[in-house]
């Protein structure tokens, strides 16, 4: 037996070994959950066949605007970053987070342990490897560490892909985040008309390798592989200024455009939901008639609904305008300042998926003179 | 745990007992109801004791006729909380469709003998009538929501019936945007979340049985859809259903046909 690849040696694979790697994690007991086509979209599902994967299929992406285009031939990975991003697989959307009940002599708490399921997710791409970092800063830096988020985490397994293309909204270039994979995956795939080039990120994704018809990439394939993500690249059209969008933002807190672009805002809440990054959270205490238990539920919550500012002397955030605003300086300038990174990794999806197809990067450039 | 269970009480108007029906759906918690308040009156389920005064009155209904205007009046009278439940009576309900039209005319078209029917020209909201105290949206309410309301009361609390859009739990259940996706004319963006999805979820926009969110930009939402090629007569109907009469919504052919000659700034493409 051949020891397995290092982690960071590449190697070539045959596409039909992309059937045995699912298998192989299936069979050590991981949910493996790939890109799927589901309502219109390429949706983030269960997957336990390559057959099940969207090939062939493009996804068209403009402000407000989502659709699919299918074709005889392609790849399995032609699509971009659809709605769904890693987030809900690691920061579930509605989760319980302390039991309390009613008992002779009081109250008795109980935290529930976590749950830990072991996830194995196809298809990747570099924006959301950059998104998951982000959250692994917000939730497990510093001193308060999530212990759901904690356990799911460590559950992960990451086959990431290099993008082929970029969708029309993606701007990842400008946000140094992609679209070429440089980390924190197990396994990296560049898919190539014959197979497909491997990198190895982890020393658990090389024991998932081997064995299944590999060999060494030849200089070609090599040159192909690297070719791929730099061909996404050059497709991008829209950008953010890394260099001054945190001044030009905090420097223009009373800018007209925020009125101008709270006409267009709904408030809905879609961007931040959708948001790889965003974090936001509510706590309910939900009781029951008898009053003999409660249960505390945190679910995902938004700074573009009311009740996420309220205080006892009413909203900080009243108006859409201002809620706008602290969105757009929290993600893009204030975020660095609590973090040290941007909280925006350019996948696009606040675009595609706002109802009204309101464009951050064309607010962003609004604000910095270019179009008021 | 209560010296005294709260008095419960259950009115009804110009509805169609949908809304009722949802306390008595409560199947696995109806006895516990019962335990924990004292259910005085409700016409559907037996209880008939009229001798004066509850600690809610939950009243579903719009009021659509003069003898509705004077009974709503004196159902508030006898109650501490006046709680509306359901779209007809906290927005006037489907039947507020008549608010556009001519009620004479549509009497003519429907009875044999109009001049037997005494109504309004309008349906009209409770809280048009009288203060309430709180409402439960829905076409029909949600029966978490009238749970809550009703576990609130017991405990002496606020009820939590939050007011963000539909959007937030399609997001949550990660249901993809109909809207988005397919192009189809959703009020999910304008609409009070409750539902818990039902539509989207079965592929279908959302029609608006909760009633506004809040702030709802109807303006924004009308121009996409309307610049998607959807016309205003499309539009003005589904806006105009169950919620139609809600003030967020009642507008609604105005602001498209504002939209139609507005120079405002148009969302970027």
């Amino acid at each position: 037996m051949t020891p397995p690849p290092a982690p960071g040696s590449s190697l070539w694979m045959p596409k039909p070994a992309l059937q045995t790697l699912i298998d192989r994690l299936r069979a050590d007991g991981y949910d493996v959950l790939g890109p799927r086509m589901a309502d219109g979209a390429i949706t983030l599902a269960p997957l336990r066949s390559v057959d099940e994967l969207p090939r062939g299929v493009r996804d068209e992406q403009q402000p407000g605007r989502y659709r699919l285009t299918l074709a005889d031939d392609g790849g399995y990975f032609d699509h971009v970053v659809g709605p769904h991003s890693l987030k809900p697989l690691v920061f579930p959307p509605r989760t319980t987070v302390l039991q309390v009940l009613r008992v002779r002599n009081g109250w008795e708490f109980r935290t529930p342990d976590p749950p830990r399921p072991k996830q194995a997710v196809l298809g990747v791409r570099a924006c959301d490897l950059h998104a998951l970092a982000i959250q692994d800063r917000v939730f497990l830096g510093g001193a308060y560490r999530d212990p759901e988020y904690a356990a799911r985490r460590e559950g992960l397994f990451l086959i990431a892909v290099n993008c082929a293309r970029s969708a029309a909204t993606c701007f990842c270039v400008s946000m140094n985040t992609g679209p070429a994979v440089t980390g924190g995956a197990d396994l990296i795939l560049t898919e190539l008309a014959n197979g497909f080039v491997v990198g190895v990120g982890s020393a658990r994704g090389a024991s998932y390798v081997g064995g299944m018809g590999e060999r060494p990439p030849t200089a070609e394939e090599e040159a192909a592989a690297a070719a791929i993500p730099q061909r996404a690249a050059a497709q991008q059209t829209r950008r953010i200024n890394t260099a001054t969008v945190h001044d030009t933002l905090l420097n223009n807190l009373e800018h007209p455009r925020w009125a101008e672009v709270a006409k267009r805002c709904l408030s809905c809440a879609n961007c931040t939901m959708v948001c790889p990054t965003c974090f936001c959270s509510t706590v309910n205490e939900v009781n029951d008639l008898l009053g003999t238990q409660t249960q505390r539920e945190r679910v995902w919550e938004s700074c573009f609904n009311e009740e996420h500012s309220h205080t006892a002397s009413g909203a900080v955030h009243p108006t859409t305008k201002s809620r706008y605003r602290q969105w757009l300086t929290h993600k893009l300038a204030t975020w660095i300042d609590q973090f040290g990174t941007s909280g925006c990794v350019g996948c696009g999806r606040c675009i595609t998926w706002c109802p009204v197809g309101i464009d951050i990067t064309e607010e962003v450039a609004a604000m910095e003179g270019g179009r008021a | 745990m209560h010296p005294q269970k709260p008095r419960l009480a259950v009115f009804k108007f110009a509805s169609c007992d949908g809304c009722q029906l949802s306390l008595l759906d409560c199947e696995d918690e109806l006895l516990t109801v019962a335990e924990q308040v004292e259910i005085a009156y409700f016409l559907e389920a037996g209880p008939a004791d009229s001798s004066g005064y509850y600690d809610v009155g939950l009243v579903e209904g719009s009021i659509s006729t003069p003898h509705d205007a004077e009974r709503i009046r004196a159902i508030r009278a006898q109650c501490r909380y006046l709680v509306t439940i359901g779209a007809c009576a906290t927005a006037g309900g489907i039947q507020a469709l008549r608010n556009w039209g001519d009620v004479e005319e549509f009497a003519q078209h429907v009875y044999a003998r109009p001049e037997y029917v005494r109504t309004l020209a309008t349906s009209t909201p409770i809280a048009d009538h009288v203060k309430v105290d709180f409402e439960l949206r829905g076409c029909p309410v949600n029966k978490h929501q009238l749970l809550e309301l009703i576990a609130a009361l017991v405990w002496g609390r606020t009820p939590r019936v939050p007011r963000q859009s539909v959007c937030v739990e399609c997001k949550r259940r990660q249901v993809v945007c109909v809207a988005v996706a397919k192009g189809v004319a959703c009020l999910g963006p304008v609409t009070q979340i409750g539902c818990e999805v039902i539509c989207p979820q079965y592929d279908r926009e959302c029609f608006g049985c909760f009633g506004p969110k809040e702030y709802p930009n109807l303006i924004s939402l009308g121009r996409r859809y309307q610049r998607d090629g959807h016309d205003n007569g499309h539009l003005t109907r589904l806006v105009r259903s169950f919620n139609g009469y809600a003030p967020g919504f009642r507008t609604v052919e105005k602001v498209l046909a504002k939209n139609n000659h507005s120079s405002s700034p148009q969302p970027s493409e």
